[in-house]
C-alpha cells in the first residue's frame, strides 16, 4: 500500500518568503513536495516544543523547522533557540523509541533559493523512508 | 531551590499504562523555577504521555494543572477541583509534592514525574548546580560561605584532601576543589588561619541519618 506521508513545515517567513513568490505558486512549480504543510512564523524561536510535539499529536508523520542561518538570524538568537527546541524533541522521541529522524531542524538564508525546496524533497523522502508515524492510532 | 528533572519517558510510560485518564499536575514553586516541573514543563508532558499511550495502541486523557505549591495542605486541598477527572495524578513536582499528596490523600494514586537531584541555584541560564545538602548542621560560617558538604566530592570537613589539580577536584575535573576555594577566599578575607582550625568528627544524625527529620515552631503552631 502506498503511503503519503504527512508532514509539518515551521518556516519563519525569511526562509519561507519563496513560498510567497508568484502568488503562492512558484514553490509547487519547482518541485516543492504536497505532502508538506507549511506553516509561517514571525521567527522560529517562538515555536515551543509543545507546537511542535502537539503536530505529532495532530498526525504529522515528519516534522521540520526552516530557520535563519546560525550566525545571521534576522531575531538575532530565534533559529538557535529553535535548533535546541528541536534537539529536545528528538532527544523525547529517542526515549519513547520513535525514530529520530522523524524531526529535523534546517538553517537556510532568507530570499529565493533552490535549498528551501530541497530540504522539503529531501524532508519528504526520508519520511517516506521511514513510514507512517507509530503514534497514529 | 530544589532542583529536579524529569524522568525518562519510558518509565513513565510504564507507570500509567493501566490508567485512562491522568491528572498532569504541575508545581508553580521551585520546579517551574528550575524548569523541570511548571506549567510549561507539565503541558510537554502530558503531550508525551498522549503519544507514547498511542505509540502502544492505547488512549489517554490527559489534563493538565497547577497548584501554588504541592508541599502545603491548604494548597494541596485545591486537587478537589479535578474531582473524578483522573485515574492517578502524576506529579510534576519534586519529592515533597509526590509525599504531600500520598500522605493528604488516601484514594489517589500519585506518580512522580520528575528525579529529585539537590538543593541548588541557577549558575547561568539554563544550568543548575548544587549548593547545600540540607545536613542540618551548618558551618559555612568557618569555610567562607562555601559548603563542603555538598560542594566537595568527599564531603571532607578538614580539606582539602590533597588529590586536587589547579584548583579542580581529582573526581571530576569539571568541578572546582572547594576546599581550593574555601582557602582562596579565607585568603582573601585575611582569616587564612581559620583553615588550620581541625573540625571534630562529625555527628551526622541532624543529616538524616538519625531518620526523618522534622521542625516545630511552636510559636506558630495552633494546636
Amino acid at each position: 500500500m502506498s503511503f503519503e506521508p504527512k508532514i509539518t513545515l515551521f518556516s519563519c517567513h525569511y526562509a519561507s518568503q519563496q513560498s510567497c513568490a508568484e502568488k503562492g505558486t512558484e514553490l509547487q512549480q519547482l518541485g516543492f513536495p504536497a505532502t508538506i504543510t507549511l506553516v509561517r512564523v514571525p521567527c522560529t524561536g517562538k515555536v515551543q516544543v509543545t507546537t511542535l510535539l502537539q503536530a505529532f499529536e495532530d498526525g504529522a508523520d515528519g516534522v521540520y523547522v526552516v530557520g535563519c542561518p546560525v550566525d545571521g538570524c534576522h531575531n538575532v538568537k530565534g533559529s538557535v533557540r529553535a535548533a535546541k527546541r528541536v534537539a529536545a524533541v528528538k532527544k523525547a522521541l529517542g526515549e519513547l523509541d520513535v525514530e529520530q529522524g522523524r524531526i529535523e531542524m534546517v538553517h537556510l538564508p532568507r530570499g529565493l533559493h533552490p535549498e528551501f525546496v530541497a530540504a522539503g524533497v529531501a524532508m519528504d523522502k526520508k519520511i517516506r523512508s521511514l513510514g507512517p508515524s507509530p503514534f497514529h492510532s | 531551590m530544589i532542583v529536579a528533572e524529569r524522568k525518562p519517558m519510558a518509565e513513565i510510560i510504564e507507570m500509567v499504562k493501566d490508567c485512562t485518564k491522568v491528572l498532569v499536575l504541575a508545581c508553580r514553586g521551585c520546579v517551574t523555577v528550575c524548569s523541570a516541573g511548571g506549567e510549561r514543563e507539565a503541558a510537554v508532558l502530558a503531550s508525551l504521555i498522549r503519544l507514547g499511550m498511542k505509540k502502544e495502541g492505547k488512549t489517554i486523557q490527559v489534563i493538565e494543572g497547577s497548584l501554588v505549591r504541592q508541599c502545603d495542605k491548604e494548597y494541596i486541598d485545591a486537587i478537589d477541583d479535578w474531582q473524578g477527572q483522573y485515574d492517578a495524578i502524576v506529579s510534576t513536582a519534586c519529592g515533597v509534592g509526590v509525599n504531600f499528596i500520598a500522605n493528604l490523600r488516601q484514594e489517589t494514586m500519585v506518580y512522580p514525574a520528575l528525579n529529585t537531584t539537590f538543593f541548588g541555584g541557577s549558575a547561568e541560564q539554563g544550568i543548575w548546580t548544587e549548593q547545600c545538602a540540607g545536613c542540618g548542621d551548618c558551618v559555612l560560617h568557618l569555610t567562607g560561605g562555601l559548603c563542603p558538604v555538598a560542594r566537595c566530592a568527599k564531603s571532607l570537613m578538614n580539606g582539602p584532601c590533597g588529590g586536587s589539580v589547579a584548583g579542580r577536584c581529582e573526581i571530576n575535573k569539571e568541578t572546582e576543589c572547594i576546599w581550593q576555594s574555601i582557602h582562596d577566599r579565607l585568603g582573601s578575607f585575611d582569616r587564612m588561619s581559620q583553615m588550620a582550625r581541625i573540625a571534630p568528627i562529625r555527628d551526622w544524625s541532624s543529616s538524616g541519618h538519625g531518620g526523618p527529620r522534622k521542625s516545630v515552631r511552636n510559636d506558630l503552631t495552633i494546636a
